[in-house]
């Protein structure tokens, strides 16, 4: 079977044409978990009962004709969203025991959506590194060569999908942790306009600059889980309160008369050869498709990394100090002082 | 601006990490390798640009001050390392 090679669109018409139920694309892709993920690591907890309780939920809305695109999609959550009744680590031996009191609101809307979620994505510890060989549940591989990282923090999410053990997966971007990763694995990253996706439920890295996202193997897969869980949400204080445009419609619109520009700062010395062909290359394309390009600078570029070395590790170095052993998480063995703890 | 050796293991302690001494100095370079690309920011001239707290143009929302949480405490204790009669414990800390 190859339904694991079928885009998000084409798994939807699949399942409204009873080609497959929700229950045998889920087992379909746990079966693929289970036979291939032993060599990448990109899960940290697979969770096949979860996951066929929503398929089969999934697959009730189907027979009554009602649902929409994703009913019964399967993804991968990354384990920096907190799930009830399923173990939240975020990468940490923190958090190797903890399963939160409440789900996050992205979770919540991608289940409601009916979507099936197959288990947690592995990640660098914390959200902190880009090669994902931080995580205390050890490396995850690239799929397209098991000698080399997928990039990082989201390695697990992009290991996952660019494997076919999950469709689409969620990720999260503080400073490259979605981009960066797609970049490795070829698939379509987006960092959504910060304050477009909520935050609650997803652990905090640096708070100004988190965002959440996803990863997928094409543009249009993106847009459909994109669209879903975007929106305003009252728990999170820096959410955006205007509507969430339309993702969906305007895929197969032209791109005729766009004009798009190349920040001459990002092709400075630096950029590695191969990197600036497929550049050079996909501007080509785009052009082919009656796009138009005009250089424009960006001059403060040069200041961003400077000035994440001083925003990031602050406001982590705030968010971190909640895991103290006391509320919840790891505590050290025969701890007898604070310190200790 | 740069790190000596003894700032780094005041800081080691202050994070309450451990520091093998072969690590100090290679430490104290990284560090101030670090600093010295953040002083570039001094470079920015930022005499006319406003302070941003959004990049979008948003104000800070307030809730209404009632009560619209329920009472969870008996499920947030239950994900506590050591709690007892509704009280988180840690070790003593006054002697």
């Amino acid at each position: 079977m190859t339904l694991h090679k079928l885009s998000i669109k084409q798994l939807a018409d699949g399942l409204r044409g009873k080609q497959f139920s929700a229950r045998e694309l889920t087992q379909h892709y746990l079966g693929r978990i289970a036979a291939h993920d032993k060599d990448l690591n990109s899960f940290i907890t697979v969770t096949p009962e979860r996951a066929l309780a929503q398929a089969d939920a999934a697959d009730a809305v189907l027979a009554q004709g009602d649902g929409a695109t994703l009913t019964g999609i399967p993804l991968a959550q990354k384990d920096i969203f907190c799930t009830t009744g399923v173990r939240t680590s975020c990468g940490s031996k923190m958090l190797d025991q903890f399963v939160a009191p409440y789900d996050a609101t992205i979770v919540q809307k991608l289940d409601a959506a009916g979507m099936v979620m197959l288990g947690k994505a592995n990640m660098d510890e914390f959200a902190m590194g880009s090669s994902n060989e931080t995580s205390y549940y050890g490396p995850v591989k690239n799929p397209w060569d098991v000698t080399r990282v997928p990039g990082g923090s989201s390695g697990g999410s992009v290991a996952s999908v660019a494997a076919g053990l999950a469709p689409i997966a969620t990720a999260t971007d503080t400073g490259g942790s979605i981009r960066q990763p797609a970049a490795l694995t070829n698939l379509t990253g987006i960092k959504p306009t910060y304050g477009r996706v909520s935050r609650y439920g997803m652990i905090a890295f640096a708070s100004s600059l988190d965002q959440a996202g996803v990863v997928a193997r094409s543009a249009e897969d993106a847009a459909y889980v994109l669209q879903a869980m975007s929106g305003f949400d009252p728990k999170d204080s820096t959410s955006i309160e205007r509507p969430v445009d339309d993702l969906v419609s305007g895929l197969n619109q032209s791109i005729k008369g766009l004009r798009i520009g190349l920040p001459s700062e990002y092709f400075a010395d630096g950029l590695a050869p191969g990197v600036r062909e497929r550049i050079e290359q996909a501007i080509d394309v785009f052009k082919q498709l009656g796009a138009t390009f005009s250089e424009v600078s960006l001059p403060n570029s040069p200041l961003s990394v400077p000035t994440y070395y001083v925003v990031a590790p602050a406001e982590a170095s705030s968010n971190l100090a909640r895991f103290d052993g006391v509320r919840y998480g790891h505590r050290a063995e025969g701890a007898k002082t604070l310190e200790e703890l | 601006m740069s790190l000596s050796p003894e700032q780094v293991r005041q800081v080691a302690q202050l994070a309450r990490l451990q520091l093998n001494p072969e690590q100090v100095e290679p430490y104290a370079r990284q560090l101030s390798n670090i600093l010295e690309m953040v002083s570039r920011l001094s470079s920015a001239q930022t005499a006319d640009v406003a302070p941003m707290a959004h990049p979008l143009e948003m104000t800070q929302r307030l809730r209404i001050d009632t009560v619209s949480e329920p009472n969870r405490r008996d499920d947030y204790q239950a994900i506590a390392p050591e709690v007892q009669d509704g009280l988180y414990l840690v070790p003593k800390v006054i002697e």
